[in-house]
């Protein structure tokens, strides 16, 4: 352990001490946060009083069964590519069907890393319908609002996105309404921030009283915050304060937002473990409509409910530790996945069994 | 997923860019910024540019940074 990380849990020991509560719950809804916190051991080394819960955090973890389905449904029509990020492809729809078995039974589907690949793969393949799953928050949406326009700028007709993308505060929002959950405060997420900015936090501050830190990824940076959420909850404000400076400005990336809602618009999204969340997913604009993958499906895309005992639902409200879901570890593993949250590489329950950190 | 990594832009041709990343050269797509320039250390992430910081600032906040590390 470095000598300033000491420092700062010297710091922060007697703000804890001072402070009421009994627990103290601070929630991270960045996957790229809860493996670097798992990865670190940062949780052996606070007071026992902080607890670090991880909330839906992982895009690939959130996406309802219901759009699993209807994506594996999309990989058997005829004449179809689909493209996606590599962490979609094992994950189960119901009936433990999965992109990846679909591949293995001779279904084209295609990882790729830039979703303008997938344009330049629809302008190679004239032939075929090529979608692209649109999942990922908003650091991931201006990229792919960026491969519509570059299909709109080429005329590319044939290429067509699965819109799941969600935006991250809306789901805060419900997480502070569950108060079966008690989340003190907010580590926000780094470099879904580099997009939105402090703004679409300030209503946590404001309105819930909630303090909030926008991190970086080192563990310094996540000790630096959690002791800056105790100084808020200490002098009894809530702000919302940027610690990922280098990258981070207050006012964010305006010209990738301009790009985003020129494509889409906001909806009401399924969230796994979460439900219906007003507001937080991201649909074609009418214009642009045309390239909803959904639309080729013939029939409606039932919802459908989670899978029996998986509690990735609890896990991803930070309610349970994923230890605590009696399939972890043995019926559930990286190999033989039956959560999204075992599946991808930043899922609660992947990291948590990978790092051992029960 | 939201992992992105810094780079420094080598070369500009048109919307895209030849980054260096640690010694390993990346094209990637810089229409989500505006004005970048040859020097300029950028942030990627899947493809995209998603911010800039011009060399100077960059040097001096990544020094900041660090002073702040290093008082505490």
């Amino acid at each position: 352990m470095s000598e300033i990380i000491k420092e700062y849990i010297k710091k922060i020991s007697p703000i804890c001490k001072m402070l009421e509560e009994k627990e103290i719950s601070f929630m991270e809804v960045c996957g790229t946060h809860t493996m670097a916190i798992s990865k670190s051991g940062i949780r052996d080394i606070l007071p026992e009083k902080i607890r670090l819960i991880s909330g839906p955090g992982c895009p690939v973890c959130v996406t309802s069964p219901g759009d699993i389905d209807g994506m594996i449904k999309l990989s058997d029509l005829p004449d179809v590519i689909i493209t996606t990020f590599g962490d979609m492809i094992r994950v189960p729809g119901s009936n433990r069907n999965s992109l990846e078995i679909k591949k293995a039974d001779g279904a084209d589907i295609r990882i790729i890393y830039n979703p303008v690949e997938a344009v330049d793969m629809a302008e190679k393949n004239s032939d075929k319908k090529v979608i692209f799953l649109a999942v990922g928050f908003e650091t991931t949406v201006p990229g792919i609002a960026s491969a519509i326009i570059e299909a709109e700028k080429r005329k590319t007709e044939n290429f067509f996105i699965y819109p799941a993308n969600k935006v991250i505060p809306p789901a805060m929002r419900a997480l502070v309404m569950d108060k079966q959950i008690g989340i003190k405060g907010f580590i926000c997420p780094g470099h879904v921030s580099v997009i939105t900015g402090a703004n679409p936090y300030r209503f946590l501050a404001e309105d819930y009283g909630i303090p909030c830190v926008i991190a970086g990824f080192e563990p310094l940076d996540i000790i630096i915050s959690i002791y800056k959420l105790l100084l808020q909850l200490h002098e009894k404000r809530a702000s919302v304060e940027i610690e990922y400076s280098p990258w981070v400005r207050p006012e964010g990336n305006i010209k990738a937002r301009d790009i985003i809602y020129k494509i889409f618009k906001e909806c009401d999204a399924v969230w796994r473990g979460l439900g219906v969340i007003p507001g937080s997913g991201l649909s074609l604009k009418e214009e642009y409509s045309y390239r909803d993958g959904r639309k080729l499906l013939k029939e409606e895309i039932p919802s459908v409910p989670e899978t029996a005992g998986c509690r990735c639902g609890e896990v991803l409200k930070g309610l349970i530790r994923p230890p605590e879901c009696e399939l972890f570890g043995h019926v559930c593993t990286p190999v033989n996945p039956v959560g999204p949250c075992m599946v991808s590489s930043e899922g609660s329950c992947s990291v948590y069994y990978k790092y051992s950190d029960g | 997923m939201c992992l992105a990594i810094p780079g420094k832009v080598l070369e500009i041709n048109g919307d895209k860019g030849l980054i260096d990343i640690s010694g390993m050269k990346v094209e990637t797509f810089l229409n989500l910024l505006e004005d970048v320039k040859i020097g300029d250390y950028i942030l990627i992430h899947a493809g995209f540019a998603i911010e800039r910081l011009p060399e100077e600032e960059a040097m001096e906040r990544f020094k900041l940074f660090k002073e702040m590390e290093i008082l505490g």
